[in-house]
């Protein structure tokens, strides 16, 4: 039996004004920040550590092992870092989360730097979501006239400032270290690693970057306790997470769930593909993670089913192509992206993915041959753990991914002399009464 | 207006840049907003804006301008009343995005980051937005426009360029690129009922929340227009 969706972060979502102070606190808002301010700041970071919460960016990293790695007593400042920067493709969790529901993140802000000792956070935007500035910006003006920042945060010798900020339009800016050059006013450029950020973060200085949803998580926790939370999920990926179904789904969207769903289950909530239509292939966690096909329905979506299967489960964006799509024409555009936003500090990963580009061209046009997808995989090869971060490394998941899985569809191409496909028939009004008068229009 | 002049014109925001620049511990922090509060002015990364941000934060200008050409929301030339943004990344591209971007290159009569005759509108296309499952996608002034088709698309444009007032589908009505840079460079926005319009979440956003309470997700209003 399908395991039931689990609305935390989402619950307050239908309620009226759920965005504001007060919407937030009907809801038991701000209770887990006086729980926490009771407790001894070791203590939380104990808490945390013990609900098995994993970081919902992409690595699912132990988020109280994270916090716990910030050297104490040091006498140097602390800094969290919240990465808000939602851009790799497929998903759109963070941004809706925000958007509704700003203040409890401006809540997990709080305990979390009073867990790590930290007197000045960040909020780091993308800069494309006008709207989610917006929220965000008005929560934390409530919330510090409501004396939940600023100096003595509720009556404690806690002070607390937290800057809204917003980046200005660069993909690898959600690489924690390029995020962290971003937020020191540098190019977005990865940095090497060690020192991690624990140590030499944000201005040299003892840093934690967490993801929105990580943040977002920890009121829950201490409000309801770890057993609470350890009840969802498996042993390994405890908790509840946000799932994002995109693309060819009868009903799109944001379905919260225990971490270890399948896509099976969920499609059943969505309401299956389209109808009249069947999967082809999907990504597990955004366009950087390897895409799977219809045999991976029921493959457990927690951090091991995932990567068992030879993938991972990335950010949860579950973007779902149906048949009408040409893969090659899915691959070749990924690959532009990454091509357009690789930093260009690496050279695999610059001069890489360019080539990536041109050949992807080549073969989708027709123009190509077999020899072409030896080279493909070669230069994959040559990127594929050689630079900084993880953007090279993402840019060829859904290339070698794709050959494993459709190398007929890539040989079509070129026994044909072009795409097989008609992009028409993929687009979201393609099989509505009226889409041929839109489409010749 | 010659750099000199336009350097003197910026000076207006030396309030506004001191309170940026106070928000952090450290004043390089600053630059990304100083350079979205230029752009709330002059439309684009002026030079004398360049040379602005450089004397506000003791940076060369060759530093700022490295900075400022790696990020592409900042704009090297001067972008329209309204910045029209056309995701084309895989998934939105696949349901749509490619043709739409097709259709308002030909109505618009511009290329991909262009500008209309008129100075109203810059065309570019995106990558992705964080709204796939609303896909395919625009933005205006990066505002987020839900669920489009190319007659969809038209229509917006039309309106824009009409000067009637356009509201995003999950937010407010649209104001001008300059005043979106303002709210970008850290202020908000003072326009009464900005930030409580929108409601709360989009029909995608809640169709999980939906369909736990035993009821249908909503779906988007149509993806056919009146038009037709």
């Amino acid at each position: 039996m399908a395991p039931e969706l689990t609305p935390v972060l989402s619950r307050g979502w239908l309620d009226s004004e759920p965005w504001t102070l007060a919407g937030y606190q009907r809801r038991d808002g701000y209770t887990a920040v006086k729980q926490a301010l009771r407790m001894h700041p070791d203590e939380v970071i104990q808490l945390v550590k013990d609900s098995g919460l994993r970081g919902r960016g992409g690595a699912g990293f132990p988020t109280g092992m994270k916090w716990g790695f910030i050297p104490q007593n040091d006498g140097k400042p602390h800094y969290l870092v919240v990465n808000a920067d939602e851009s790799e493709p497929g998903t759109c969790k963070d941004i809706p989360f925000i958007m509704a529901n700003p203040h409890e993140l401006v809540e997990g802000v709080i305990i979390a730097c009073y867990a790590i000792r930290a007197n000045h956070a960040f909020i780091y935007v993308r800069g494309e979501v006008l709207h989610v500035l917006r929220r965000l910006q008005a929560a934390v003006r409530e919330a510090y006239e409501a004396g939940f920042l600023g100096k003595n945060v509720l009556g404690t010798d806690f002070d607390l400032e937290l800057t809204v900020h917003a980046g200005a339009g660069a993909y690898i800016c959600g690489e924690e270290t390029a995020l962290l050059d971003s937020l020191e006013g540098k190019r977005g450029q990865p940095r090497l690693r060690p020192p991690f950020p624990a140590i030499a973060g944000l201005y040299a200085s003892p840093t934690v970057v967490n993801n929105v949803e990580s943040i977002g998580s920890v009121p829950a926790i201490v409000r309801n306790g770890v057993d609470w939370f350890k009840g969802m999920g498996s042993e390994k990926s405890p908790g509840f997470t946000l799932y994002s179904l995109s693309g060819h789904v009868k009903h799109p969207g944001q379905y919260e769930a225990p971490l270890g769903i399948t896509l099976r289950e969920l499609l059943d909530y969505a309401g299956g593909v389209r109808p009249g239509h069947r999967l082809k292939f999907w990504t597990p966690g955004g366009s950087s993670t390897p895409m799977f096909t219809e045999e991976h329905l029921d493959t457990v979506l927690d951090y091991e089913g995932v990567g068992a299967a030879g993938s991972m489960l990335g950010t949860k964006a579950l973007q779902i192509f149906d048949e009408t799509t040409c893969v090659v024409r899915a691959v070749l555009r990924w690959t532009e992206f990454y091509a357009h936003e690789s930093c260009g500090k690496c050279t695999p990963c610059r001069e890489g993915t360019y080539w990536l580009v041109q050949i992807l061209k080549r073969l989708e046009k027709g123009d190509g041959s077999e020899d072409d997808l030896g080279k493909l995989l070669d230069l994959c090869d040559n990127i594929m753990g050689k630079a900084f971060c993880a953007l090279g490394d993402g840019a060829t998941a859904p290339i070698t991914s794709s050959i494993k899985y459709f190398r007929d569809e890539y040989l079509e191409h070129f026994e044909r002399g072009g795409c097989p496909f008609d992009p028409s028939l993929s687009t979201a009004w393609a099989d509505s009464p009226l889409s041929f008068a839109r489409t010749s229009a | 207006m010659n750099d000199q002049s336009a350097y003197e014109h910026l000076r207006k925001l030396d309030g506004d840049a001191a309170e940026i620049i106070s928000r952090y511990p450290q004043s390089g922090s600053a630059l990304l907003p100083l350079l979205h509060l230029v752009q709330s002015e002059e439309g684009y990364v002026s030079p004398a804006g360049i040379e602005y941000c450089a004397d506000k934060l003791g940076l060369s200008t060759a530093e700022v301008s490295a900075v400022s050409t790696f990020y592409t929301m900042y704009k090297r030339r001067p972008v329209g009343d309204y910045h029209v943004g056309v995701c084309t990344n895989t998934l939105c591209a696949v349901m749509g995005g490619d043709a739409i971007f097709a259709r308002l290159k030909d109505h618009l009569g511009v290329g991909n980051d262009e500008t209309t005759e008129d100075g109203r509108l810059t065309l570019e296309h995106i990558e992705c937005n964080a709204a796939c499952d609303f896909a395919p996608v625009m933005t205006v002034n990066w505002e987020f426009m839900d669920d489009m088709t190319p007659d969809k698309a038209v229509l917006l444009v039309d309106e824009l360029r009409a000067g009637k007032d356009v509201q995003s589908t999950r937010g407010p009505a649209l104001c001008t690129f300059k005043q979106a840079e303002r709210i970008l460079a850290g202020f908000e926005d003072s326009r009464p009922g900005a930030v409580a319009a929108g409601g709360a979440a989009g029909h995608a956003s809640l169709a999980g929340l939906h369909v736990s309470q035993g009821r249908t997700p909503t779906g988007p209003v149509a993806t056919t227009e009146a038009s037709e």
